[in-house]
């Protein structure tokens, strides 16, 4: 029997098992998949959390409601790959051979990389909401706000679903909007990135959102520490920003395992070919999703794109062809703008988010860069079709390649 | 695409002012970027410089937690030799593109 390994059993490795059972044959693939938890969580869903729109319930399912017959599964910590052997090793001692191996272990937030994040105002002042933990102990702290200076800041760059941080300071500007409490509100947006967003248009079009919603933005931020005395984010060139509650995005790192491996970059990330999704270590070894240092979003929609091309191009590897598939950087991301309204952006390594129609060209129903109800719509749909559709690795109505068409230039 | 004559050199650049092409850069060149953006280069600005140049020119991301683990300079001494905008200041001075962010 054939062996393919598969790590991590979040969005992208459960998608690919889905994917891989379904062409090669059960007589001479076993198919193994990895990871520490049982329960899978619906990370999108964590933004709503603080603002009392989900609960813990809405973005929790058991892992083993997507997993397809004739898959083994093993819940255990992994400890590290050993690429020169074709082996993994896991906690227990337990070891695990591959013909090929398929890395999905994501990225975690790392606040210990900020002097004092992690002090004594953590989940007292300071939340993250990239969590189950912060997300539900922000929910709680708001339930009780009495008001002050709402800090939200992206400690480093890359991070994952980099819409993520706009939509909590729109869904934050509604939230106490509707309290009567935004007058005692001050929200001010700080970020590494030198505006609201990496590309010109986007940024235009964000930029201008938060200006109308009285959203502060200080760009340029790039934080050494907190200050949990006086209540202070300071970066490397002095500049303080006070704050009553901060809400951080910690940096964002690959798992340690990657970095036992020695198989990680600077932070962790496996150096990955941009175009195929091969690994740049080992020749049977691909990378999909958060855990990739490929140049473009960290996001789900970006797992499900890659999907295609990952599943494609390991055919090729396991019957000895050239690829055939390239990955464009393709991502799709829907953006919450509040009171029931979102826009949307979809780009790709070479095309700026652009303005027009999506899927359809001149139809939509979805508007690129525009704020409309139906794009919040869209997210709202995406949580059904991400438990229902993507994880199993069915086909949806939209290309893994970006298409120019719909778009305006 | 632009060019300007830097230091008695005539060089392809951005519109911002970036070098294109890492190649035509010179010592001389990176003294006049420096100058038009307030600073004096120092030892271990050159010592920087170079750091910078072999890791872009062999296709490497360049982060600002890498320049900290450079072994050259921490994060902290790196904003006191670029004031202000570092990583830019310090880009355009090596004569390589701007560093782009993606997330
Ligand atoms: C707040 C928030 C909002 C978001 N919003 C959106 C959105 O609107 N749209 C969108 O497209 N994306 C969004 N995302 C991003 C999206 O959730 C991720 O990009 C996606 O889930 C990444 O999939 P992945 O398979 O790479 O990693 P994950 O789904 O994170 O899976 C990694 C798995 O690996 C396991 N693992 C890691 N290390 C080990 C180890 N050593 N041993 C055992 N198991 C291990 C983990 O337990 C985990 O199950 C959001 C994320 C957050 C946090």
């Amino acid at each position: 029997m054939k062996k393919l390994l598969i790590l991590g059993a979040g969005t992208g490795g459960t998608i690919m098992a889905n994917k891989m059972r379904k062409v090669l044959e059960r007589d001479e693939w076993d198919i193994t998949i990895v990871d520490q938890f049982k329960t899978h969580y619906y990370q999108p869903g964590f933004l709503f959390i603080p603002f009392g729109m989900y609960k813990k319930n809405d973005v929790i399912k058991p892992k083993s409601d997507f997993f397809p017959v004739g898959l083994n599964v093993i819940y255990s910590k992994i400890d590290k790959i050993e690429p020169e052997n074709n082996r993994v090793l896991l906690e227990e001692g337990v070891v695990l051979n591959y013909d090929y191996l398929i890395i999905a272990t994501g990225t975690r937030t790392a606040p210990e990389e900020t002097p004092g994040l992690k002090g004594d105002l953590w989940y007292k002042d300071i939340f993250d909401f990239y969590t189950i933990e912060g997300a539900l102990a922000l929910a709680d702290y708001f339930k009780t706000w009495k008001g002050g200076k709402l800090v939200v800041n992206i400690a480093e760059l890359p991070y994952k679903c980099p819409v993520a941080p706009l939509e909590f300071v729109f869904f934050a500007d509604a939230f106490f909007t509707e309290r009567g409490l935004r007058d005692k509100v001050e929200i001010t947006y700080v970020t590494p990135l030198p505006g609201a967003f990496t590309k010109p248009r986007a940024t235009k079009m964000l930029g201008e959102l938060l200006k109308d919603k009285n959203i502060h933005i200080i760009p340029d931020f790039n934080i050494a520490e907190v200050d949990n005395v006086n209540k202070k984010i300071i970066d490397y060139a002095g500049v303080e920003v006070p704050f009553d509650c901060l809400v951080s995005v910690p940096t964002n790192m690959g798992d340690p395992m990657i970095e036992r491996s020695g198989m990680g970059d600077e932070l962790n990330f496996v150096p990955t070919d941009k175009y195929t999704l091969q690994s740049q270590k080992a020749e049977n070894i691909f990378v999909i999703g958060d855990a990739a240092n490929v140049p473009t979003s960290k996001a789900g929609s970006v797992v499900h794109f890659e999907a295609d091309i990952l599943q494609e191009n390991l055919m090729c590897a396991i019957e000895g062809r050239p690829f055939t598939a390239k990955f464009d950087g393709h991502a799709n991301c829907y953006i919450e703008t509040g009171y029931g309204k979102g826009t949307l952006i979809d780009f790709n390594y070479d095309t700026e988010p652009l303005a027009g129609s999506f899927p359809f060209p001149g139809i939509g129903p979805f508007g690129l860069l525009k704020v409309s109800r139906m794009n919040h719509y869209g997210k709202l749909i995406f949580r059904w079709i991400y438990w229902h559709i993507l994880l199993k690795g069915k086909e949806m109505p939209i290309d893994s390649e970006m298409q120019m068409a719909g778009k305006k230039l | 695409m632009a060019t300007k004559t830097i230091a008695g050199i005539s060089v392809d650049v951005s519109g911002e002012g970036y070098m294109n092409d890492p190649s035509q850069w010179t010592k001389e060149i990176a003294t006049e970027i420096a100058k038009e953006e307030g600073i004096d280069l120092t030892e271990k600005h050159f010592e920087l410089i170079s750091w910078i140049r072999t890791k872009v020119m062999s296709g490497e991301a360049l982060t600002i937690r890498g320049i900290g683990k450079s072994g050259i300079v921490d994060i902290k001494e790196f904003y006191q030799l670029f004031p202000g905008a570092p990583l830019k200041k310090a880009t355009k001075i090596s004569g390589v593109p701007k560093p782009a962010s993606c997330i």
